[in-house]
């Protein structure tokens, strides 16, 4: 055959993260912040499909969308957002502390990080415990005093799916982050490898994102236009 | 190459560093985990096939004396979402795409070689919900989960239907991710892209439709289980819910999905006709970038299959007009495929064959398409067995004809083995004649208006039907046969050395079966791809 192929020597010292079939830490490094954000890319069409639900039917009915959002909680609601942008900010400290190399300061951060979270969970559970007794969850459960019930419990459905579905994406958000921060305690992250803390970050971000657009769509449909 | 070539037993490789099931099961090697689907998806292969082969045992008298009504649902229902999820869509990129691509761009894995396992584990995991589901009844909504139906009247297994289609999409959704990562990031120096093969631009676009397209679909099937489970109603009408708003969701994944299924056979058919007209591939460029049309322009003509359903005529029109373009880059690769034949030196192979067999059988299925997206004539044959028959064309003619093929061109690679030539040709010419048999009359009896998805059907239809279960019988006969001569080659094959077809590219160039590492050092690329011109003559094998 006329072509065979030459060889790369690389002789390099290796730290100890990098995994035997990446060539250097850098390779390593783009090949797992890419795969993240492809990751993300998934979640957005996830979750842009029960958006465009959500167009279809607050264009289809507008009025029932606007009773169902008068019966979410505001300040609830607020408190929660405030929450999610505080973890946002504590979550990219934590990031920049691994990078670096501050060990204490990104155990802490991701520890706060954490316990920001499990306060927007708990929270969100005082939230369902009262819709739940409001009769406002889906089914033969449901009751709704007002005009136009079936579109209201139609809100009520899209509500309970996408927050739902946030909520589950913020326990596996709370779960990684403390898997992080267990290995960052154990020390294994600092300037050189501080790619998984960066990933758990984006994850995080990501998740803080979904709630902001959330929040607005499903609590404050009546305050924009007065009701 | 000229030395006879070593027995794979007595080198190392990446059948032979370990044994034992443990070996298997926690491999991260990208060509164990190969064939750990390969072993998968043949089961569900065989699965598939049975209800298969008992709808068309039914259809072949015109009663329904076989099977009741209610059974003859769920046959054609579990026929559908087995093969769809667990056969055709891992079927290429899961197998060959697995084992191949990092080889052919020089890697040593792909990037996440753990996911990579772990996405095994989902469709197993994504399996068992299935055999669940069909051993406790299966499921009677066709593969598609339309509701009203599927969600306030069907009495059967929905929701682990829907449970298992998930659990299997979250496997391809992390084949895909996996794929992009590792053709963006591991291609060895001097691979450029400009000189990676079709195969592995093919599995590209693939997993792009995969990463896009899947989410949405398992978002969809979410939202049809709350419905069961917590009567959540979002597409159910009664409640003022748009049951096509379902339709516009499925299909936004479902049509892309095809892509999923025939762009991968593209790339092995690219690699195989290259291969034996000893010519580099026509207009290489123009087939790389068809290939990510195809992907992008997929997504853009979903609701050619909701004609009929309700959507408003403008954008029938619309979405009739951009399921027309779709055929430009189809037609690229064609015309593209014939014209490397042209004054090429052509041996007829084994997996030739199964290429010659994707050329045509794509091309009628994919000309019958446009039939489908042509606005008046939809009208007519929609939910008829044309429709069947249009989209058997694709997926079976074009699909299993290009992973046979491919297993065919590749198996020297993966076993050291060859596999007997002589049956591989009888195979493959029973296929072709046999899968002709099966889903050509169906043309016709769509065309005279015989409806799918019934279990009887009008005494005038029958000859045609009698025909297509004849060639359902000798189909399953060339399926069969592979099978058999594969596993037999593995123990009594002529050795293979490491390029038995004289074919260009990195996978050529490792060791059959290659070592764990694919190489033994990392190639340096100076050369394009599909390099016959500068290639020392090699005789093919008859
Ligand atoms: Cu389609």
């Amino acid at each position: 055959m006329s072509h065979s192929p030459a060889v790369v020597t690389h002789d390099q010292v290796h730290n100890p993260a990098l995994q035997h079939h990446f060539a250097t830490m850098e390779q390593q490094q783009e090949a797992s912040t890419m795969g993240m954000w492809v990751f993300l890319i998934t979640e957005i069409m996830f979750f842009g499909g029960m958006f465009t639900a959500y167009m279809v039917y607050r264009y289809m009915y507008y009025q029932a969308f606007v009773a169902g959002s008068e019966k979410m909680d505001f300040w609830w609601g607020t408190i929660n957002t405030v929450v999610l942008i505080c973890s946002s900010l504590t979550m990219a400290l934590a990031v920049r502390s691994s990078q670096i190399g501050q060990r204490k300061a990104l155990v802490v951060l991701l520890i706060i990080t954490m316990l920001f979270g499990c306060v927007f969970m708990g929270i969100k559970a005082i939230e369902y415990t009262g819709h739940w007794k409001e009769h406002q969850f889906p089914g033969t459960n449901f009751h709704f005093e007002g005009p136009d019930p079936q579109h209201v419990e139609i809100f009520f459905s899209l509500y309970w799916a996408m927050t739902g579905f946030h909520a589950l994406h913020m326990l596996i958000g709370i779960i990684i982050v403390g898997v992080i921060a267990f290995y960052s305690w154990r020390g294994k992250y600092g300037p050189d490898y501080y790619n998984p803390v960066e990933n758990v970050g984006l994850y995080w971000h990501f998740v803080d994102m979904v709630w902001i657009y959330l929040y607005p769509l499903l609590y404050l449909i009546s305050h924009k236009h007065g009701g | 190459m000229a030395t006879s070539p070593t027995p794979a037993a007595e080198r190392e490789n990446y059948l032979n560093t370990e044994y034992g099931i443990r070996s298997w099961l926690l491999t991260t090697d990208h060509k164990r985990i190969a064939l750990l689907y390969l072993l998968l998806i043949t089961f569900f292969f065989f699965i598939g096939g049975f209800f298969a082969l008992l709808i068309r045992l039914e259809l072949l008298t015109p009663a329904g004396d076989l099977v009741q009504a209610d059974t003859y649902n769920k046959l054609f229902t579990m026929h559908g979402q087995v093969m769809v999820f667990f056969f055709l869509i891992p079927a290429i990129p899961a197998v060959l795409g697995n084992f191949l691509i990092p080889i052919m761009i020089g890697a040593k894995d792909l990037a996440f070689p753990r996911i990579n396992l772990f996405s095994w584990y989902l469709l197993v995991i994504g399996g068992l919900l299935m055999m669940y589901t069909i051993l406790t009844g299966g499921a009677d909504t066709g593969w598609t989960f339309y509701p009203p139906f599927s969600t306030a009247f069907a009495k059967s297994q929905v929701v682990t239907a829907a449970l298992a289609i998930f659990v299997a999409g979250f496997s391809s959704i992390l084949t895909g991710l996996n794929f992009i990562v590792t053709i963006h990031r591991m291609r060895a120096p001097g691979m450029t892209w400009s000189r990676l093969p079709l195969f592995v631009w093919a599995n590209y676009a693939t997993s792009i439709i995969q990463v896009l397209g899947t989410p949405v679909l398992a978002i969809t099937l979410m939202l049809v289980a709350l419905d069961r489970l917590f009567a959540f109603g979002i597409f159910d009408p009664q409640r003022g819910g748009d049951p096509l708003l379902f339709q516009h969701l499925f299909w936004f994944y479902s049509h892309p999905a095809v892509y999923i299924m025939i762009l991968p056979g593209m790339g092995v058919v690219s690699e195989v006709v290259s291969c034996f007209s000893r010519k580099r591939i026509f207009g290489y460029k123009f087939m790389a970038l068809a290939l990510i049309a195809i992907a992008v322009l997929g997504f853009l003509v979903w609701a050619h299959h909701m004609f009929v359903a309700g959507i408003s005529l403008y954008a029938a029109l619309v979405f009739s007009l951009l399921s027309y373009l779709v055929a430009v880059p189809s037609a690229i690769k064609v015309f593209n495929w014939t014209a490397t034949m042209y004054k090429g030196s052509i041996s007829y192979a084994t997996p030739m064959l199964y290429a010659f067999g994707f050329i045509g059988l794509f091309t009628m299925g994919g000309l019958t398409g446009l039939f489908l997206a042509a606005l008046g004539v939809d009208v007519h044959v929609t939910d008829t067995y044309f429709v069947i028959a249009h989209f058997h064309y694709i997926m079976v003619g074009g699909m299993v004809m290009a992973y046979i093929g491919g297993l065919h061109f590749w198996w020297p690679k993966i076993s050291g083995r060859m596999y007997p030539e002589a049956w591989g040709k009888l195979a493959a010419l029973i296929i072709f004649v046999g899968f002709n048999l099966t889903f050509f009359p169906q043309f016709v009896l769509g065309y005279l208006g015989m409806p799918r998805r019934y279990w009887q059907y009008s005494p005038e239809f029958q000859v045609l039907n009698v025909l297509s279960t004849a060639g359902a019988t000798i189909l399953a006969v060339g399926y069969v046969l592979p099978m058999v001569y594969f596993l037999w080659s593995m123990r009594y094959g002529k050795v293979a050395d490491e390029n038995p077809w004289g074919a260009a590219g990195l996978e050529w160039m490792t060791a059959s079966p290659p070592p764990t590492f694919n190489f033994d050092e990392t190639p340096v690329v100076t050369w394009e791809a599909y390099d016959y011109a500068n290639l020392k003559e090699v005789p093919v094998e008859p």
